[in-house]
């Protein structure tokens, strides 16, 4: 995969810039012999065999978390066109099942470079991180061990983060009774008023990383050298900031959970 | 690519329709009664022949142990899923089941799958199709709910194999409405598919955008329509009923078809008329009658209708949308005829929803227009491409049961999610995985889809061999699985174990090529059986020559049976059955009278002190007729 590729040149920290995306083979149409395009072959339009490519390298697209996403939709329109099994309906066993492989391939890339979210956590994992609470390893390794997944708790929400669960509990309590009580409702809301206030700060922290992030990509594009503790400093600081909106984004579903249904 | 038409069918839990592309619009096909809507009923007539459709309609209160009906709401599921069910349905399932096993359901004195009952359904169907386009009909698209499961995916799909069709796309039925309904709008929208049918209710929403119908989310309930609403007025009438009887009719299955059937009528008078008689003849030539409101009835299926606005609202909330931002809603299906229904639809969405095609067609013309695309388009479906999704979260049962996600609801298809595991313990060759599909975190709580095991693992310290696993749902909503050890490279061996579904092995037994064999291994029988009674025949007709009684015809009449002997002797070198049947039946009138002089005769000689045996009067004590044999027990 190409991933590991761009690991084995990075230093003892698995993560690099990558700049020098992977590309598909450029190998003839298997069918009309034309020099093809990525997915399918221009000329005669017939689906090719898929190669393995990151999700960025599947669209084409640099390693950069600002993205048009109605530019990404029309581009995801236009190669289901060409991918979709659909398409491929009455086509040979081999072109239906690389097309099966071609537009699962093209549905998972979509679907997680659509939402920022995913899209930042995915190239986040392309740099070797483990995110500690989303991250697939945790998963496994919860999974393995049999242990609930670890919620770490940010520490200028520790103090809130008591009040708040005691707060819902008693909500939650309260529902259960038939009694709503409508101080606590209030307070509540009022708390979740904070909380969204917090939340919408990280999601500017985060579009403030990206921009960062995309200016060093930009910069070593353009043949910059770019200092390896730059790149770690802006990683870190979106890992961190994914942690700490994960957390807060439970939280508010929790609120939400409990407000609605009185 | 081969110029066969491909059908677009809809397996509904009350009717089926099969529909084709006729240039640039879908048309329906009828069948041979004229009719466009084949009930979805299979019956076993007196000469155990399977019946479908309306002639095997008559059937459900003639012989209701010989019929069977949504049997769509048995696809894909286990008996433990099922006994709710089994209070409210006349089904009928084997004794002999175990636990795991794929239901059968007893049709007379034999059995059959959920999937082979829907098999008879498609053959119907696709004869239907054969016999207007006056050609083989081998492929075909067939709509599921959208809600379905992959266990009830794949058992329609085995269903179409047994039937002799190539199931080239299931296509979700809110979604083929959509198709059936945007065939000529070519403007981008979004637009709400409310599908209530028969026995499932299905809530999709969908981009339309230049000729690309985007599901963005679907949700639903395969348990929830039409047969739900007709159960709440059954049950009222069989207390009625049993009140003024006092006798406990329930198991009387009879009586329940008869009250099911006058049930639905009164509810689709209800949909026009403000009152409605419900009316029932009970044995007895008593009658049972009851005026309903549609008020009344409005207030009964209240609670019914009110399921549909759950997974409505988490659609809208999935599809991060709101009622206003919906620019149009469709109605689907039979159960959206009821006003009350329509009022729901029009409140959850803020707007007139449409209801221009025929609901209950409406499926069927998508599944066509569906099949016209695979085919390879034509001119009216050139831009068109459908992008489904999945209805349910894909999910592997990790330690403690709890459910890790790797492919969630509403994901475009195909989707795909690889995921690593490894093993636990020095040397262990294999590793057992257990997928579910469902939303709720404990794995008890999510449907068992199948346990796969990976075999064939290389001996390796623990924790070191590094398994691959990559897990596809199709177009069809259908999961694929494969494996490879990395260390070695080694592609593992899966054995699959599905939870509920039949095998491949089972299906291939199962395609009614086989059952058509069966019908053939019959019909040699019935050859064989009728071979064997003429020979019986025409033992005792050289017997009866050497009576005296024979001597007593006419030579016109000795010249008859002389006639009809030779037809059936000549006939019974044939193949066919039934005009040996009529060979004998013909013999046999023409000897009546030849039969009754022997019996005079023999009467005659007992009365003289002889006894009945040395009489000779024919082959047994029960036959009435001294010629014929006795009846043949089948």
């Amino acid at each position: 995969m190409a991933q590991t590729e761009q690991k084995k040149r990075g230093p003892s920290d698995s993560g690099i810039l990558v700049v020098t995306q992977t590309k598909p083979p450029t190998a003839n149409c298997w069918s009309c012999g034309a020099m093809r395009a990525a997915h399918f072959c221009q000329q005669c339009g017939k689906v090719q065999p898929p190669a393995p490519v990151d999700y960025f390298s599947f669209f084409g697209l640099p390693y950069k978390l600002n993205l048009e996403p109605d530019k990404l939709e029309r581009e995801f329109y236009a190669l289901s066109r060409h991918l979709h099994p659909d398409i491929n309906a009455v086509s040979s066993d081999r072109e239906q099942q690389w097309s099966l492989e071609q537009s699962s391939q093209l549905n998972d890339a979509y679907r997680t470079l659509k939402d920022p979210i995913t899209r930042t956590e995915y190239l986040l994992r392309l740099q070797g991180v483990q995110l500690e609470e989303q991250s697939k390893a945790a998963t496994e390794e919860a999974r393995r061990t049999g242990k609930v997944k670890k919620q770490v708790v940010p520490p200028d929400l520790l103090e809130q983060v008591f009040e708040l669960n005691m707060q819902l509990e008693e909500a939650r309590m309260n529902k259960k009774m038939g009694e709503p009580d409508r101080n606590l409702e209030r307070e509540l809301q009022d708390t979740k008023k904070q909380l969204q206030a917090k939340y919408d700060g990280m999601m500017a922290e985060l579009h403030a990383a990206w921009n960062e992030w995309d200016t060093l990509v930009e910069r070593t594009g353009q043949g910059d050298t770019v200092l390896e503790d730059d790149r770690l400093a802006v990683r870190d600081k979106m890992v961190d900031v994914l942690n700490r909106r994960s957390y807060l984004r439970n939280l508010l579903r929790d609120i939400d959970e409990v407000l609605e249904s009185q | 690519m081969s110029n066969e038409r491909i059908v677009g069918i809809d397996l509904g839990t009350t009717n089926s329709l099969v529909a084709y592309m006729e240039g640039d619009r879908p048309v329906v096909i009828p069948g041979e009664d004229g009719l466009n809507l084949v009930p979805s009923v299979v019956a076993l007539d007196g000469n155990g022949q399977i019946v479908v459709g309306s002639a095997a309609r008559k059937f459900l209160i003639e012989t209701a142990d010989h019929t069977v009906y949504s049997v769509k709401r048995l696809m894909g599921r286990g008996v433990e899923d099922v006994r709710d069910e089994l209070k409210l349905f006349p089904f009928r399932l084997a004794e002999d089941l175990a636990a795991g096993e794929v239901l059968r359901i007893k049709l007379g004195d034999k059995t059959f799958t959920p999937p082979e009952i829907s098999a008879f359904i498609l053959r119907q169907l696709k004869r239907n199709a054969e016999r207007y386009f006056a050609a083989p009909v081998t492929q075909a698209v067939i709509t599921v709910p959208a809600y379905f499961n992959d266990a009830q995916r794949q058992a329609t799909k085995d269903a179409g194999r047994i039937a002799g069709l190539e199931v080239l796309r299931l296509v979700n039925e809110p979604t083929a409405a959509a198709l059936a309904y945007g065939l000529d709008k070519k403007e981008t929208a979004t637009v709400a598919v409310y599908d209530l049918g028969g026995g499932t209710f299905d809530i999709s929403i969908l981009k339309l955008h230049e000729g690309i119908f985007e599901v963005i989310a679907t949700n639903g309930d395969t348990h929830l329509g039409g047969d739900d609403i007709d159960n709440l007025l059954i049950t009222i009438a069989l207390s009625d009923i049993e009140g003024d009887l006092g006798v406990d009719i329930r198991r009387n299955t009879e009586i329940v078809q008869g009250i099911r059937k006058a049930v639905i009528e009164a509810k689709i008078a209800l949909s026009s008329n403000e009152k409605t008689v419900l009316n029932v003849e009970l044995p007895g030539g008593k009658r049972y009658q009851r005026e309903i409101t549609r008020a009344q009835f409005e207030q009964l299926i209240q609670p019914v209708i009110d399921r549909t606005i759950g997974p409505v609202r988490q659609a809208m909330k999935d599809a991060g949308l709101k009622a206003t931002q919906i620019d149009e809603a469709v109605l689907v299906g039979g159960s959206t005829r009821i006003p009350r229904v329509r009022q729901l639809v029009e409140e959850l969405f803020e707007r007139k929803p449409h209801s221009d095609l025929n609901p209950d067609e409406v499926v069927a013309l998508g599944a066509a227009v569906q099949a016209n695309i695979l085919a390879g388009g034509s001119e009216a479906t050139k831009e068109m491409l459908l992008l489904d999704v999945t209805p349910l979260s894909l999910g592997i049962e990790a330690l403690g049961g709890v459910v890790a996600k790797i492919i969630h609801r509403n994901s475009t298809i195909p989707a795909s999610a690889t995921e690593h595991f490894t093993t636990g313990v020095e040397g262990q060759t294999n590793v057992a995985i257990h997928v579910l599909q469902g939303e709720r975190e404990l794995a008890k709580d999510c449907r068992s889809l199948a346990r796969f095991d990976l075999r064939g693992i290389p001996p390796m310290p623990a924790g070191l061999p590094r398994i691959e696993v990559k897990f596809l749902i199709d177009a069809n909503g259908i999961l694929h699985v494969s494996a490879r050890e990395l260390r070695s490279g080694k592609e593992a061996e899966i054995e699959v174990q599905p939870s509920y579904g039949l095998t491949d092995e089972q299906v291939e037994n199962m395609i009614l090529e086989s059952f058509d064999k069966a019908e053939e291994d019959f019909r040699q029988r019935q050859v064989i059986e009728a071979r064997n009674e003429a020979e019986t025949m025409l033992t005792a007709l050289e017997k009866g020559r050497k009576n005296v009684a024979w001597e007593q015809l006419s030579s016109q009449e000795r010249t008859n049976v002389g006639k009809l002997e030779t037809a059936l002797r000549a006939v019974m070198q044939e193949e066919d059955y039934q005009s040996i049947r009529s060979a004998i039946d013909a013999l046999n009138q023409g000897t009546m009278r030849l039969a009754e002089l022997m019996m005079d005769s023999a009467v005659g000689a007992a009365l003289k002190g002889q006894n009945m045996d040395t009489a000779d009067v024919g082959e047994g004590p029960e036959s009435p007729h001294p010629i014929a044999s006795a009846e043949i027990e089948r």
